[in-house]
């Protein structure tokens, strides 16, 4: 595992070193800064005891770490030709520095070979099929071409393991496993006994007996088994000589105390040379026989525990405290391994995170940064004679006074801090070419991101508005991309360093450039909350005096009154229709709106004319975020600049409005008329005495089953429709006789938060609770809770709750509601991890499909998925929920 | 008119074009219609998407972020019947794994005229009655071991078999087409199974005991529950359980629109094509079900991408993902070692081609805006 590895950093240098000669030949770069160099491919390959030897720079034949002093030890697993890690000390291999110097390999001789155990079922597979005499596969040679092209295209189809697989089961069917076809030798059985144990016959076969017959296997026939040669030779996978990484990969740590505390991999590795030492010792002493084995065993499980300290049939190597070791298929496998951790997951400087607040008074593409992280994170900006004065204000504020510097960066790279003192010299200094890094100021590009990041809403690019307080703030409206409320959530802040980042980030990024989802085409921005009950409330019949009016547009940050008409009392339609642009025509439904007639009532229907709302109320299916066209067709036809202003604008009118008008939800919303209440308790007192009925029904036996269920099923189903018609009754009751004036009916009617159930659920009858679709059935023998009947089937004591929450529920009410409740809360738990697994697997599947220039839709290797990206080529974010709206074209024109 | 239209046949995809017939005013003007389509033409050129645009990752965001908001419950049909469908995210991810074999197999069979219009309900019950699978365990009311020569005894009951129009005859034709090597007797009210080999022991009599039970004697094997119902016009048959080769043999079956929800049935039997249709309906059937808003074109893509290899390949480490070209896009997924070490014995060269490569080795991806590959070479500086 290790070879590999190491092998991938090799080649990486390689190909580096290659490209970089290449270059070196044509043109030295003048400017060191810049590097212009790109690695194009990295190859894999097993490494060959030459090439260890080769790229070695110590032989290791001590287990000790450090001498008296403490000095890493020549030969030893510390030696500083492998690198360096302490300050001070220089690279006996290289000549540089701790952080220069990259490190070097090592390698130990072994005193017998070793079995790598990643390579066990390779090598099971070789010696299988191979004879053990001349070293040829146990195929005649006469069928080899046609086997070999069976075996082409079983690789072609499943991959290399298939192949191996196939070479198996060939060998066989052809029945020549017990007699080599080229040279007549008999074959015996071999057999594995895991992890790294061979038997021929029930005789052990050692690896050097192994390593024997994998070095007669011919090139010619390895490359039947899928091992392409200049890359792999069957016998470097009996290790003869081991590579030792280089001491930069396993750095010790030293504790408080002063004590060394070494990396999991050093404490391996001088278990690995200790010994070694002990089996060359002992061979050379002409030890017995048994005593050489059993090190040689010993020997062997540690060199494959330092490949990997998690197989099967080994106990895994441990601390003395008794933890795990972590060797090297530990470092580089799963979430916190190197290449999900380290390789593709970056981290940065330059960021901020805290908890976030709302103010819905900031622009929608704006942030909000408390002045103590706006005095932290900085924006670089080079010094030039234009700029001079301008950048050496910030350096006279130094890093204490707001806005200020915090570094100045001289033209050959050094990094200076600007401190109270240094501040004068910093000043002087300070010349074209030179770097300032300034406090981060309003208009700022900042990158703002929540976790999850699901979506690529989830990160979008705002203006940085310095603020007193301790939050980072954003508008309300922008909650939704990315899926935020203020129950205590923090967000991240990033702050792009380069110019590109920058530019990238303001092009691709920024809000406007989000508006319209790229999931179904409709914007995701949209009003929410108080701001929908706002522009509803104001909307649907009601009048202001003119000076209110003004005063409320004022507020929102309308500074042009000449489009409100000239009346002493001005309709809420009208306020709103200032926020639209004039010639914009829009016609859609509100939610009030019957779909099932043809025609809307007029009242109901929103109809825009010439930018003056002439019908219709405002509600979320035309201001919400993933619905309706309105604020699509605004989008579409003035651009997102526009869009997302007025969008600010509608969003503080609304808030404004319900400033001025006041707004809450009381007790007295939920109050019915005594009328009301009498009718819901007929109604579920009439339910309750059908559902007695089918009980006495069923108890008699004269109730019908339906075809295909059981009679218990289909009472069971008889009841819940029952209790389902009652409840939904009871709705219906609330919303004839409540009050719609109240405000809670006003947020319910307008979409902005709860509906007409939760009101009824309220003020008349929570209605039956269901787990998985039944009505509750588990608890005690035969019945759901100690206080009712066993077998009693009556409506209450298999959770349904008839009283309101206004009224309060019974104690088994209570109980049967918490016990649903618990089991949402169980299903959000275990949905979560599914559903990002779910993610993760379709994310790492299709990330590198792109449309190219030809439009097709293409993979990584250029492999076609589609010719037109979904059959006609447009792009959702671009489209109309999916389409292009041809209707509205027509108009148009 | 005609003419104008179809001059932008090329241009335009079918779906606006009829989009425009339907909606074009009558008698329009031949002028006025060309302003039209110049219109619609432009909006299109508008609404394309951009090349380098990457809508492998737009596509799995689109389905990945609403799988938080999905549920995990699997449902019964509200009404009459109850047959268990799974719905939700459990769906989502059976589909896209590719499975053979499903939670909640179902068919909808949709049936030829006479049977489809309902006329005759009998005749719909008995065409329910010969798809259902009908096992020996169903019409055997006992079944007993003679210990003394390990002889089986199937007592027959004769109510249920008249039912299902079957005689012994049928039974024993269907008992010993499926389990070989025995003798069965008929005595009328029971059957009884003898071993043929003299060797048989008390156990494998147990064995062949248990094994019988399961013999399918009547209908279609798999089909385990069968409900006749009006759908629109027409009465149609859902079945729990599935086996669309089969059921697709029988003559009153609608072969063109009777599916089911097994995709690797519908490769097996209809080809892949067919298999990527049913993936972007299954998918769209349930994102629609949850009150969800996504986008077809998305799902088109995730279909395609399992189906471009000829055969269905499930979105997981054994599927698609395996097929990547890239050792460290491989690795980067799941198991990493096996992956590097298969690289390893078969000198595999990484090109850095896609994303996740380029992200370790720090540099840009190629997509999107790291597509265009120019590299300024910077001017060597003037001396003085």
């Amino acid at each position: 595992m290790a070879e590999e590895k190491e092998e991938q950093k090799q080649e990486l240098e390689d190909v580096k070193q290659a490209i970089e000669g290449k270059e070196g030949k044509t043109e030295r770069i003048e400017e060191e800064q810049y590097v212009y160099k790109q690695v194009r491919s990295i190859a894999f390959s097993v490494l060959s005891p030459k090439m260890i030897r080769k790229m070695a720079s110590a032989k290791i034949v001590t287990p000790e770490l450090y001498d008296k002093e403490g000095y890493p030890v020549d030969g030893g697993l510390m030696d500083i030709r492998l690198g360096v890690i302490d300050p001070g000390l220089r690279c006996k291999t290289c000549g540089s520095k701790l952080k220069e110097c990259i490190g070097h390999f090592g390698y130990i001789e072994l005193a017998r070979p070793i079995i790598h155990v990643k390579f066990v079922n390779i090598i099971l597979t070789l010696v299988k099929c191979t004879c053990r005499e001349c070293g040829r596969i146990l195929i005649p040679d006469n069928k080899l071409p046609k086997i070999k092209e069976l075996l082409d295209t079983v690789e072609k189809e499943s991959g290399v393991e298939e192949r191996r697989q196939k070479v198996k089961e060939v060998i066989a069917g052809l029945k020549t496993v017990s007699k080599c076809p080229n040279c007549k030798a008999k074959q015996k059985k071999i057999s594995m006994e895991k992890p790294t144990t061979f038997l021929e016959d029930e005789k052990r076969l050692s690896p050097i007996e192994i390593r024997a017959r994998l070095e007669k296997i011919p090139d010619a026939d390895c490359e039947i088994f899928g091992l392409k040669v200049p890359h792999v030779r069957p016998e470097w996978m009996v290790l003869t000589i081991l590579p030792i990484p280089p001491v930069t990969m396993r750095p010790s740590i030293t504790l408080e105390s002063g004590e060394r505390s070494e990396d999991d991999l050093t404490h391996k590795m001088g278990d690995i040379v200790r010994i070694n030492q002990r089996l060359f010792e002992n061979i050379n002493a002409g030890a017995p026989e048994i005593i050489v084995e059993d090190l040689w065993d010993l020997l062997q499980y540690h060199v494959t525990t330092f490949f990997d300290n998690n197989i099967a049939q080994l106990p895994p190597a441990r601390h003395r405290s008794g933890q795990p070791l972590k060797t090297l298929t530990e470092r580089i496998k799963s979430k916190e391994g190197r290449i999900r951790h380290n390789l593709a997951g970056k981290r940065t400087n330059f960021s901020a995170r805290t908890v976030i607040s709302p103010d819905p008074m900031l622009e929608l593409f704006e942030v909000g940064v408390p002045f103590a992280i706006a005095n932290k994170l900085t924006v670089p900006e080079r010094v030039n004679e234009w700029n001079i004065q301008y950048l050496k204000k910030f350096v006279e504020n130094g890093p204490e006074k707001y806005p200020g510097a915090n570094y100045i960066i001289r033209p050959d790279g050094k990094k200076k801090k600007i401190t109270e003192e240094t501040k004068e010299a910093s000043l002087e200094e300070l010349q074209p070419g030179y770097i300032v890094e300034r406090h981060l100021m309003d208009g700022d590009v900042a990158v703002f991101n929540r976790q999850p990041s699901l979506h690529r809403m989830s990160m979008m690019c705002h203006r940085v508005k310095v603020l007193p307080g301790k939050t980072l703030r954003l508008n309300p409206a922008v909650c939704t991309p990315y899926n935020a409320d203020f129950d205590g959530d923090e967000m991240n802040l990033h702050i792009p360093q380069t110019e590109e980042a920058r530019a990238e980030s303001e092009i691709l990024m920024e809000v406007q450039t989000q508006l319209i989802s790229l999931r179904y085409g409709l914007s995701i921005i949209g009003c929410t909350q108080d701001a929908i009950s706002g522009n509803y409330s104001l909307t649907k019949d009601n009048s202001i005096k003119r000076e209110d009016a003004i005063d409320l547009l004022s507020a929102v940050g309308i500074t042009d009154f000449s489009g409100l008409p000239r009346k002493s009392v001005v309709t809420g339609k009208e306020i709103f229709s200032m926020l639209l642009p004039d010639d914009f025509n829009y016609s859609g439904h509100s939610r009030l709106c019957d779909r099932s007639k043809d025609r809307c009532d007029k009242e109901t229907h929103v109809v825009i004319e010439n930018g003056r709302l002439v019908s219709g109320v405002m509600d979320r299916n035309s201001l919400g975020e993933e619905s309706g066209l309105m604020l699509r067709n605004i989008h579409q036809k003035y651009g997102k600049d526009h869009s997302i202003d007025m969008l600010g604008k509608i969003f503080r009118l609304g808030i404004e409005y319900l400033f001025r008008a006041g707004f809450t939800s009381a007790l007295s919303d939920t109050d019915l008329p005594e009328q009301a209440r009498l009718k819901i308790k007929e109604d579920l007192d009439n339910a309750k005495n059908n559902v007695d009925k089918l009980i006495a029904q069923f108890r008699e036996g004269s109730l019908e089953a339906f075809p295909g269920k059981t009679l218990q099923e289909t009472l069971e189903l008889r009841i819940l429709e029952v209790l389902n018609k009652a409840r939904n009754e009871t709705g219906k009751v609330v919303a004839n006789y409540a009050d719609k004036r109240t405000h809670t009916m006003v947020m319910a009617e307008s979409g902005a938060r709860g509906n007409l159930l939760n009101l009824a659920q309220m003020a008349a009858c929570v209605g039956q609770q269901a787990m998985r679709g039944k009505r509750i059935e588990k608890g005690f023998e035969r019945r759901t809770l100690s206080h009712f009947r066993k077998a009693d089937l009556s409506p209450e004591a298999r959770g349904f709750i008839t009283n309101g929450f206004k009224n309060g529920l019974t104690p088994a009410e209570f109980f049967f509601g918490s016990m649903t409740g618990r089991d949402s809360l169980m299903d959000t738990a275990l949905r979560t991890p599914k559903s990002g697994y779910l993610y993760r697997r379709l994310a790492n599947a299709m990330q590198d499909l792109k449309v190219e220039y030809d439009n097709t839709v293409r993979d990584a290797s250029k492999k076609i998925i589609q010719f037109d990206y979904g059959e006609d080529g447009i792009d959702v974010s671009k489209s109309e929920n999916g389409f292009i709206n041809v209707s509205r074209v027509i108009e148009t024109v | 008119m005609a003419d104008i239209i179809s001059e932008y046949e090329d241009m335009l995809p079918p779906k606006i074009i009829e989009g425009i017939r339907n909606n074009i005013p009558k008698g329009i003007s031949d002028t006025k219609l060309k302003k039209i389509m110049e219109a619609v033409h432009l909006e299109y050129k508008n609404a394309r998407v951009t090349p380098g645009e990457a809508v492998g990752l737009i596509a799995a965001e689109s389905i990945g972020e609403p799988g938080t908001q999905m549920t995990l419950n699997t449902f019964h049909f509200a009404g009459v019947a109850e047959m268990n469908v799974t719905l939700g995210l459990p769906r989502i991810i059976e589909i896209l794994d590719g499975r053979k074999e499903l939670d909640n197999p179902m068919m909808e069979i949709y049936l030829k005229k006479p049977y489809a219009s309902g006329k005759n309900i009998n005749d719909l019950k008995n065409l329910a009655l010969q798809i259902k699978e009908t096992k020996l365990r169903d019409i055997a009311t006992e079944f007993t071991i003679n210990i003394a020569d390990f002889t089986i005894d199937v007592k027959l009951d004769r109510e249920k078999m008249k039912a299902l129009e079957l005689t012994n005859g049928k039974v024993i034709d269907a008992i010993s087409k499926q389990i070989k090597g025995h003798n069965i007797k008929d005595n009328k009210e029971s059957l009884t199974l003898k071993a043929r080999s003299k060797e048989d022991t008390f156990n494998d009599a147990y064995k062949t005991k248990e094994k019988i039970k399961a013999v399918t004697i009547k209908g279609i094997k798999g089909v385990s529950q069968v409900l006749p119902v009006k759908r629109e016009d027409e009465f149609i048959i859902i079945t729990a359980g599935s086996n669309l080769a089969d059921v697709l043999q029988l003559e009153e079956v609608d072969a063109y629109r009777t599916t089911t929800n097994n995709i690797f049935e519908i490769e097996q039997v209809l080809g892949i094509e067919a298999a990527r249709q049913a993936i972007i309906n299954e998918i769209f059937k349930v994102i629609e079900s949850q009150g969800l808003n996504v986008d077809v074109r998305h799902i088109m893509l995730v279909a395609d991408t399992m189906c471009v290899s000829g055969t269905l390949k499930g979105i997981t480490r054994y599927g698609v993902v395996s097929e990547k070209s890239s050792v460290l896009a491989r690795a980067s997924f799941e198991t990493p070692i096996k992956h590097i070490i298969n690289a390893a014995l078969v000198g595999e060269v990484d090109n850095l081609n896609s994303v996740v490569e380029n992200v370790m080795v720090n540099q840009p991806v190629p997509i999107g805006t790291g597509l265009p590959s120019l590299t300024v070479k910077p001017a060597k500086e003037k001396e003085k």
